[in-house]
């Protein structure tokens, strides 16, 4: 595989739906609308926890337009039922509860009744004058709250699940897990340095710049189209079907074009609202959030409380780790610590390791996935004391890690052996880049990571037909969020051996292809990019087929190559090439149009391993850190639109250097979230960067027919331990808690003079 | 009661109708259909509704839909010569500058204000001219290059 000539897999044409993009023509989830239409706005709640004892909807009904108001009472009873998804399962019962709030509010911005009206004006009008009557709780606000003795309760039904011991009573406590081999003690015992380390992380929110946004229209036979700038049309379609209790068949869902996602977008908010209210009014309902609406009620991701201990020898080698991983799961279970809990130790042969996890509920909202759910503050506690172990040991910190990198053949920590893997590649192609060596100023520090992401596979389906003139259509049902419709044609264009500006890649609607799992999980190129792979083969044997009627030859006479049937096995030179255009010519006298799909559950998908390095100034006056230098080094398996795959290294490090150094999420005492807008949320803009340099690898992955792996997400799992590495090496503080703002980098700094 | 606008958008004489409070990126989207230009935050810090007004690069959305009275608009609509891209437009596909595309219409106009006023910036006055602008996808690195390359070729420069 690895000896395949490309012919166009790896170049850098211009994607398909770039020219829609910089036009402003491509219409996104806010810019569609229907005539009749209707606003819908959502009331939600004022406080973090408390119960609704009354909702009286009278004087929003009697505003003048007014058409429809929904409450949790218009919503059916869901039984509790966890549906897997691109990034992890979700619990039915849950959803619908977090969509709609019944008996209680479990965080500010939860959400207590809807309205239709006229114009979203008066759609806001009449939630104001929707009267609720309350019974205000405490909030339970952080990890250490909600696990007290005496902590309000969030779910006084629940019961904590997992390892015991548990509590036996109500808790806040969803569940507590335990994996791990070998024998830790005596590992630590073995070692020479042994350094055991907790950090904190904040609340960080995915920040994809398109705020949600959706139009439902319903029918007279109560069928529902949805266009909705979602990462999972049909994941909408299933969600939106369990919370209003409707068969399947009853929704259609249109995916948009979509503004960002990152996970936050691979679960419903606005979907069953708008369904429902359109059901109620007869109308079309068009619904989007505000940006305030998206941070107080959208999809973050886990604050977290993490400890690791890690253990060893002198001559560099790790004889054992601990790590005990604390997640905040929002309103609701269903943090990503069992990702962390997988990867915190991933990169590296470890024969004794305990790993504990614990999934907690909070008055917050609740999580969402956010690009390689709960790795990345799993990665800041690894690879903060990897450095601080390098630096006792007095090794450099990428041989450190080279001595205990895993590579094929390894058991991983959490539970496989690994197949062809690129860690040890990245760790090399780092040390050998001009930037390692790079001379440092004062005030300036050079910081390293590595992080890992599995990567998902999961079910997809692709059809590519064959247009009269031999140009073709790829069709697919995965939004493409950073280039993957780019990348799906170029590999059609790869197998059909035409110019990829002859292939049109298209996302379609939940009625126009078979099933496919959500875009997350960095598995479209990898695994719908499989189905297009083998539909496009599909499409190769019709068209030998084709030539082989139209010679007169067995089938095993034609081979395709270069766009073209060529006869072979004994018929060489006997008869004229037949072209793709020839023969798609002829389709309709050889039996018909030319149409070939695929439908698979992905297998194998290749993990991404990646080693960051960053340079970073500290202004010890200010407590402002300066990166000056960025360079993201990963396996791609095979990059198959490398600009891409390079922009997805780009945008992971930016945004887990915002991590580092700027994001939170600041709640007051009572839990309302006090910097709900990107002036106080503040992601990294252009000034606050350098050029991210990249290097890509290639190590194939053997279970893809090209050695694709995902690269999505790697790239946000090295950048917050990169930056906090630098930190402490630019002025020598102890790095223990993201983010590392200007007021608490300068309280660091005054503490340690 | 609602107010009668009588403006130009990209040349074009338009009209329209608006409440007092509403503002020009609404009037924009929803009364005259020109949804080219996008909402990311509604409060000024994300730049996704950029526009062009009397020649000053504005968020739209802090903007009132009445103030566009006889003044000039220029979007993103409007960057394009007909069936000619910009410049900035053929350069920002050629770097992949775009991921998920929904910043990329108000970095667009942005740019152009920035080249139009200063024809030779450097990496650092472009940074900062498109500090206002929010992307989450890129980490601006490519949307730079785009720019600095959009320069080059307007100057006449070949890379």
């Amino acid at each position: 595989m690895s000896e395949r000539k490309f012919r166009q897999v790896g170049t850098r044409p211009i994607r398909h739906d770039g020219l829609d993009k910089v036009t402003g023509r491509a219409q996104f989830g806010a810019d569609f609308s229907a005539p009749g239409m209707l606003w819908g706005k959502v009331l939600r709640s004022p406080h973090a926890h408390a119960r609704i004892r009354s909702i009286d909807v009278s004087a929003a009904i009697a505003l003048d337009g007014v058409k429809a108001v929904i409450t949790g009472r218009d919503f059916p009873d869901v039984a509790s039922e966890s549906q897997v998804g691109g990034e992890g399962a979700t619990d039915m019962r849950d959803l619908a509860l977090n969509v709609m709030a019944r008996d209680k509010a479990l965080y500010h911005g939860h959400p207590i009744a809807a309205v239709a009206a006229t114009s979203s004006r008066i759609a806001e009008e009449a939630c104001a004058k929707i009267a609720v009557t309350w019974d205000v709780l405490e909030p339970v606000l952080s990890l250490d709250q909600a696990l007290a003795a005496d902590a309000p309760i969030l779910h006084q039904n629940a019961r904590a699940t997992g390892d015991e011991p548990l509590p036996k009573g109500p808790s806040n406590l969803a569940s507590r897990r335990e994996m791990g081999r070998g024998d830790v003690a005596k590992g630590f015992a073995e070692a020479d340095v042994v350094v055991e380390r907790e950090f904190t992380t904040p609340m960080v929110h995915q920040g994809y710049i398109e705020p949600h946004a959706v139009l439902a229209r319903t029918g007279e036979d109560g069928r529902s189209v949805v266009w909705c700038c979602t990462q999972g049309p049909f994941m909408v379609r299933a969600y939106s079907a369990k919370v209003l209790g409707l068969a399947t068949d009853m929704i259609k869902v249109v995916p948009t074009e979509i503004g960002g996602g990152f996970g936050g977008k691979t679960t419903v908010y606005l979907e069953p609202l708008a369904i429902l209210l359109s059901r109620k009014s007869g109308r079309p309902v068009k619904m989007v959030m505000t940006r305030e609406e998206v941070f107080r009620a959208t999809g973050p991701t886990s604050g977290t409380h993490v400890r690791v201990k890690m253990g060893a020898k002198r001559d560099g080698t790790l004889t054992a780790a601990e790590a005990v991983l604390v997640y905040e799961a929002g309103a609701f279970k269903g943090s990503p610590v069992g990702a962390g809990m997988m990867t915190v130790f991933a990169p590296y042969k470890l024969a004794n390791v305990r790993i504990e996890g614990w999934d907690v509920v909070v008055n917050k909202p609740k999580v969402a996935a956010y690009r390689a759910p709960g790795a990345p503050m799993a990665a800041l506690a690894t690879e903060t004391v990897m450095e601080e172990l390098a630096a006792k040991l007095g090794l450099d910190p990428i041989d450190f890690r080279l001595t205990n990198a895993v590579h094929e053949g390894v058991q991983a920590t959490y539970g496989p052996k690994y197949r062809a893997i690129g860690l040890i590649e990245t760790l090399k192609a780092a040390k050998s880049h001009a930037h390692y060596r790079a001379p440092l100023g004062p005030n300036q520090g050079r910081g390293v990571a590595c992080g890992f992401w599995f990567n998902a596979g999961l079910s997809s389906s692709a059809n590519v037909s064959i247009n009269e003139d031999g140009s073709a259509v790829v069709m697919s049902g995965c939004p493409d969020i950073g280039g993957s419709r780019v990348s799906l044609a170029l590999m059609a264009a790869e197998e059909l051996g035409i110019p990829v500006e002859h292939v049109r890649p298209v996302v379609v609607d939940t009625e126009s292809i078979g099933y496919n799992d959500l875009t997350g999980g960095s598995r479209v190129t990898f695994a719908t990019g499989m189905a297009v792979i083998e539909a496009a083969r599909d499409v190769v044997k019709q068209l030998c087929a084709r030539a082989a009627q139209t010679w007169g030859v067995e089938l095993d006479s034609v081979r395709w190559e270069d766009g073209q049937a060529v006869a072979s096995n004994g018929a060489e030179g006997k008869h004229e090439p037949l072209s793709l255009r020839k023969l798609a010519a002829r389709a309709s006298a050889t039996g018909g149009p030319i149409t070939g799909r695929a439908s698979l559950t992905a297998r194998g998908a290749g993990p991404g391993f990646a080693t960051h390095i960053c340079d970073v100034e500290v202004d010890r006056e200010t407590g402002a850190v300066k990166v000056l230098r960025y360079t993201a080094v990963q396996d791609a398996g095979k990059a198959v639109h490398p600009s891409y795959v390079e922009g997805q290294m780009q945008g992971g490090a930016v945004q887990g250097i915002g991590w580092a150094l700027n994001e939170e999420y600041v709640f007051d005492a009572k839990g309302v979230m006090q910097n709900a807008g990107f002036l106080d949320y503040r992601i990294p803009v252009a000034s606050d960067l350098p050029m991210i340099d990249t290097v890509i690898v290639e190590v194939p992955n053997p279970m893809h027919p090209y050695g694709v792996r995902g690269v999505g997400e790697t790239p946000i799992v090295p950048p917050l331990a990169a930056v906090a590495n630098a930190v402490q090496r630019a002025c020598g503080v102890e790095i223990r808690e993201l983010p590392i703002s200007p007021p608490k980098l300068l309280e660091l700094l005054e503490n340690a003079r | 009661m609602k107010l009668h606008v009588v403006t130009t958008v990209n040349g074009e004489a338009k009209e329209f109708l608006c409440a007092p409070e509403q503002n020009l990126l609404d009037a924009l989207r929803d009364e005259l259909n020109l949804t080219g230009t996008k909402e990311g935050c509604a409060t000024g810090d994300c730049g996704a509704c950029s526009v062009i007004f009397d020649g000053r690069l504005v968020c739209s959305c802090l903007v009132l839909a009445a103030e566009a009275s006889g003044r000039r608009i220029e979007t993103i609509e409007g960057v394009a010569h007909g069936a000619e891209l910009h410049v900035l437009q053929k350069k920002f596909l050629e770097h992949a500058a775009l991921q998920c595309g929904i910043c990329t219409p108000g970095f667009i106009v942005a740019a152009k204000a920035l080249l139009e006023r200063n024809p030779d910036p450097s990496e650092e006055e472009t940074r900062y001219w498109l500090a206002g602008n929010l992307c989450r996808c890129t980490g601006y690195d490519k949307i730079i290059r785009a720019v600095l390359d959009t320069a080059a070729e307007l100057r006449g420069e070949t890379r």
